[in-house]
């Protein structure tokens, strides 16, 4: 599963790196970075939920 | 009552609220037919860019819309509900300046929105409000013509960031409010000072303690006056002073209006049947603050959004809506991020960092002490510490005391 985050769009809402902080964290300006670009299977539940959260939705799976 | 299933949901209001129910009636295995009736031209769309971005930048109104899933619903745009018969369960709905028509539900979601509010007398040319990317079209274009001289009525959020926005365009820019600072009706004095240093830092004019008696010009606006006598020299105007819900075509219909749509813990509306509501236009018994509470910022339409979808489906024995949500706001280079629901009175304890700095995280607190909420002042990296992690966020219960 390969993941992508919009930067532009991202307003630091921190849902996504609640859900899934083995994926999404927080740059020094509270933008959204990738700790993974290809994150592994068992995390996608939690992923899918981030990508329905984020209310910038600025999370995509590419599969 | 037997709580019925529906099979006809009809949502009032495509932005967030309306867009993110009908995902979330898809989600928990709605198969009913699902019409989705916005006033508005396209479907939800980013609208808290409108007053930072987009009056920047080029984008088109198309650029900001939000991605949407398959919903297999009924998309009715540029169409408004004019009257709720909620005896007869049907919402009267209009098309541009066509006939109205009746649309049967019964499942209701009113997902409507604010309005901005107006100035009266205001409608003279060059004279703005900002709540549909219309608007902002509209306010983008004056901006960009002659560098215009600016003022802001109002010193709320929205109008801070026009400011602020303004000021990035290189124009002169005057914020006015009554209060003796910006941003003092929502976060308190404490925090309206270092909002003051930060707009007159990066050199917009404040003209706090000041009331508007009204704007001056012919064709086009040439001022603002102010209470105490005074002219402010302006060719755009920016009024920013909040926003109403826009319930005026339930007027009459049962449905309990007072602040918005009068809702229980769940989001069922009181009054009638079948209704729910969520987003700006919802005031609702809030289950742990024990009052009604409306609240009208983005990530509180999200999530409200789901639970409302959830009461339309389950009946009034749903769940109910209890959950802190965080409002941002960008100033300049500035960030500021409030979690939870601070009173104006509350008082701020910093917690970290420093004022003087415009870095800093604080603590509002009631009159008992007990913790209201969480002001972060460039201090995003630390958020998610603050709101405690995963779906079940509030104040972290270290500061619950
Ligand atoms: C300029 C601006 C900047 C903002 N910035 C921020 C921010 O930085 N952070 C933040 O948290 N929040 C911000 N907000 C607030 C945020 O945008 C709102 O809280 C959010 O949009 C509420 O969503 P909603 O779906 O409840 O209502 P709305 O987004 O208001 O949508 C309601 C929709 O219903 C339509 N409608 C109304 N009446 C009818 C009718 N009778 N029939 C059919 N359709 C109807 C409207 O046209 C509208 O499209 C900002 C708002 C504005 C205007
Ligand atoms: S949830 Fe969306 S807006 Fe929030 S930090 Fe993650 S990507 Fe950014």
């Amino acid at each position: 599963m390969k993941i992508t985050v919009n930067t532009d769009v991202c307003i630091g809402a921190a849902m996504c790196t609640g859900l899934s902080p083995q994926v999404f964290t927080l740059d020094e300006e509270g933008i959204v970075s990738l700790r993974e670009t290809n994150p592994p299977e068992e995390l996608r539940a939690r992923i899918e939920q981030a990508v329905g959260f984020c209310p910038v939705a600025a999370i995509k799976i590419q599969d | 009552m037997v709580h019925r299933t529906p099979r006809r949901i009809t949502i009032v209001g495509a932005s967030i609220a309306g867009l993110r129910a009908a995902e979330s009636l898809r989600r928990r295995g709605y198969d009913g037919a699902l019409t989705l009736v916005g006033e508005e031209a396209i479907t939800a769309y980013q609208r808290p860019a409108l007053s930072k971005s987009y009056l920047t930048g080029d984008r088109q109104a198309s650029d900001l819309v939000l991605p949407r899933q398959d919903l297999d619903a009924d998309l009715r745009l540029s169409t408004r509900a004019v009257q709720l018969d909620t005896a007869a369960r049907q919402v009267w709905l209009r098309e541009d300046d066509g006939p109205p028509y009746p649309q049967p539900y019964d499942g209701l979601l009113i997902a409507c929105g604010t309005r901005a509010r107006r100035l009266p007398g205001g409608d003279l040319a060059g004279v703005h409000t900002l709540r549909t990317v219309a608007d902002a079209d509209a306010l983008r274009a004056d901006l960009r013509t002659g560098g215009p001289r600016v003022a802001i009525i109002g010193g709320g959020f929205i109008g801070q960031e026009v400011a602020a926005t303004a000021r990035g365009l290189g124009l002169d820019t005057t914020l006015i409010d009554p209060l003796p600072v910006p941003g003092a009706r929502a976060l308190g004095l404490r925090t309206g000072q270092v909002l003051a240093g930060l707009h007159t830092d990066h050199g917009t004019r404040l003209r706090m303690g000041c009331g508007v008696t009204g704007v001056e010009g012919g064709d086009r606006v040439t001022g603002v006056r102010l209470s105490d006598g005074g002219l402010v020299p302006a060719d755009v105007v920016v009024v920013g002073i909040g926003v109403e819900p826009a319930a005026d075509w339930l007027a009459g219909s049962g449905v309990l209006l007072d602040n918005g749509v009068r809702c229980r813990g769940n989001l069922a509306a009181y009054g009638a049947p079948g209704i729910a509501a969520a987003g700006d236009i919802a005031c609702w018994d809030h289950p742990r603050l024990g009052r009604p509470v409306r609240i009208e910022h983005w990530e509180n339409a999200v999530r409200q959004a789901d639970t409302a979808a959830g009461t339309l489906l389950d009946g009034v024995s749903a769940p109910a809506y209890d959950t802190t949500t965080m409002f941002w706001s960008n100033l300049y280079d500035s960030r500021v991020q409030v979690v939870g629901h601070p009173g104006p009175d509350d008082t701020l304890e910093i917690v970290e960092g420093d004022p003087k700095t415009r870095r800093f995280v604080g603590i509002y607190r009631n009159d008992t002490g007990g913790p209201t909420g969480v002001l972060l002042f460039n201090m995003a990296h630390r958020l998610a510490d603050y709101r405690g992690t995963g779906l079940d966020e509030g104040l972290p219960s270290s500061l619950a005391s």
